[in-house]
């Protein structure tokens, strides 16, 4: 798979990482040549295999329906780089 | 290294129960070790106050008879467990400043068995990396040198700031984790022992996240029986990781009995690779020796997927990693990019981003947002998901068969030089993670154990890969690989 200027850039969008333009080419080769190796797995005949998400066939444990946790306003936000009045902060995302 | 800090583990146990030395003396010993180590770049945020505070309760806790094997022995931990009120860093820019609020479930056992924390250690950025040169700060450098040279080489990665330390006497054990090899990799390259649990045997709570399928926590020590002893204060049932298994936890250094007679090893003949150095190939087979000669059957097997497993792990994982990191946006800890005027939420999330990833990381979470992304998830990621069902499969088969444990070099090469491969096409550096993948892609415990000097000067390691949940198997076997082996290199003093 060979991935383009315009593709590299639609990727970093996809990922919320800014790229520069004249970093592009770059990173589009790059990319290029990891998806490229990769390819080979299209040749491996995967007909009637289940795809493997966890390797341990457990349940998922479900645990008492309460309250565990909570009343940790500060700690929560004592490693936010911008809080104020006991809350995160963005910049203005509705006009 | 020597006195205080060459004691292994369980030396240092036995010795603080007999009285020889109390905590605070063994503690104090390896800050001044730490201290004297800044060539080495092992320790990115050393605690000397807390670890005299905790080797005083320790000292209180032995004087009153009440000492788990952990009391008293001063750890470092990889700099990807949250240890409450003391910065966490997993090597990324994006968490300068970060110090948890609470603290990872292995570090707390660890704690409230007696342990002490000297400090966090290198690593490459969110485990990304095989020689610890994506870290952002500068690479741990590794204490051996080939013999001759004084080039700096890589402690492997990305539990490299672990395996330095360790190896150079600035702890007595290290926590790793290993997500496609970096415990048993860095392990490898500096002549000491690392562990991979089974997937489930440790919890993953309060471990920065990297692969969630893969990860698992382990034991980086200078001995079988050391690694044996760590693993079970690591290991156990935490509610608060559902991938947690609830089943109990052995006596791992119990399982150390000296006798493999009757063990059945498999050597799959898909580990011999191309361009593969003579001299692994031959350790390789000393090692089958070794066994034959302790009285385990060593037979030939086949891993026929084995091939598949680096291309399967460069899809999943870095999906999952793509995952995973999407929580770095700038908002709610970590580093936050300043804005212009005018710019709004993504110039945030991605001038944040652009700015507190590293190279690789940026690249590991672009491929994965890649194999994700609508139109190529069923072409990449599930047909990836699928060939790992196969090399589960594979391995599945082979222990069906009878097979205890399947003996195979740790990595292919010994360490390289640092900047070696900083400017070469990013897949030779992942090559390093060959021999150690699959048993991630499978969930599967394995362990390096050091097991003689290349014509360098340099430790080469063995790897044993075993049956899900029989870590004491692999240990045993380890164990009779060390002794006969007989490796007790360290390196000569540089820093």
């Amino acid at each position: 798979m060979s991935i383009d200027r315009q593709t590299a850039r639609h990727i970093a969008h996809l990922a919320r990482i800014r790229v520069a333009e004249e970093e592009l080419d770059h990173l589009a080769g790059q990319l290029s040549g990891i998806l490229t190796w990769i390819e080979q797995l299209q040749e491996v005949d995967v007909e009637g295999v289940e795809p493997m998400a966890a390797v341990n066939p457990m349940p998922l444990p479900m645990r008492a329906d309460e309250v565990t946790d909570g009343g940790i306003r500060e700690a929560i936000l004592a490693n936010a780089p911008d809080a104020r009045a006991g809350f995160f902060t963005v910049p203005k995302v509705v006009e | 290294m020597s006195g205080l800090t060459g004691l292994t583990l369980v030396e240092a146990r036995d010795g603080l129960r007999r009285g020889d030395f109390t905590a605070v003396e063994l503690a104090g010993a390896f800050n001044d070790a730490i201290a004297a180590a800044g060539a080495l770049n092992a320790v990115v945020h050393p605690t000397p106050d807390r670890a005299i505070e905790m080797a005083r309760a320790a000292d209180a806790r032995l004087a009153a008879g009440d000492a788990p094997d952990l009391c008293g022995i001063p750890l470092g931990i990889k700099d990807i467990f949250c240890t409450e009120g003391v910065p966490t860093q997993a090597g990324s820019r994006i968490l300068s400043g970060f110090r948890p609020p609470y603290e990872s479930t292995v570090t707390r056992k660890l704690w409230d068995q007696g342990a002490v924390m000297l400090g966090k250690l290198n690593m490459d950025e969110f485990a990304m990396g095989s020689s610890n040169e994506t870290s952002c700060h500068g690479p741990a450098v590794s204490p051996w040198r080939a013999r001759g040279s004084d080039a700096p080489l890589t402690p492997g990665g990305s539990s490299g700031g672990s395996a330095a330390a360790v190896a150079a006497g600035l702890c007595v054990a290290a926590t790793g984790t290993d997500t496609g090899g970096s415990i048993r990799q860095p392990a490898a390259f500096t002549g000491i022992v690392g562990l991979k649990p089974t997937y489930g045997r440790c919890s993953r709570w309060g471990i920065v996240a990297f692969a969630s399928s893969l990860d698992q926590a382990g034991p980086m020590t200078r001995t079988v029986r050391d690694a044996a002893v760590m693993l079970r204060a690591m290991a156990g049932h935490d509610p608060r990781d559902s991938t947690s298994a609830d089943i109990p936890v052995p006596d791992f250094e119990a399982a150390l009995t000296g006798d493999i007679r009757g063990r059945r090893i498999g050597i799959p003949r898909e580990y011999r690779v191309d361009g593969m150095p003579a001299e692994i190939e031959a350790l390789w087979q000393r090692g089958a020796e070794m066994l034959r000669d302790a009285g385990a059957e060593v037979v030939e097997v086949s891993l026929p997927h084995t091939r598949h497993a680096l291309p399967v792990y460069y899809v999943l994982a870095p999906a999952e990693a793509s995952s995973n990191l999407a929580r770095y946006d700038g908002v709610r800890y970590g580093h936050r990019a300043r804005l212009a005027a005018g710019e709004g939420i993504n110039d945030l999330y991605e001038k944040t981003r652009a700015e507190g990833f590293g190279a690789e990381v940026r690249r590991r979470v672009m491929i994965g947002t890649y194999v994700l992304s609508a139109g190529f998830y069923d072409a990449y990621y599930r047909r990836a998901q699928r060939v790992r069902s196969l090399i589960r499969r594979d391995f599945d088969q082979v222990f069906a068969a009878g097979i205890d444990a399947i003996l195979t070099p740790a990595t292919p090469s010994a360490a390289f030089s640092l900047g070696a491969l900083t400017d070469a096409d990013p897949i030779r550096m992942y090559l390093n993670d060959v021999f150690t993948v699959t048993a991630n892609l499978a969930g599967l415990p394995g362990i390096a154990v050091p097991a003689a000097l290349d014509s360098q000067g340099l430790p080469l390691a063995l790897q044993l890969i075993g049956r899900p949940w029989d870590e004491a198997g692999i240990l045993a076997i380890a164990d009779q690989i060390e002794r006969a082996a007989g490796f007790v290199a360290r390196p000569d003093r540089w820093w």
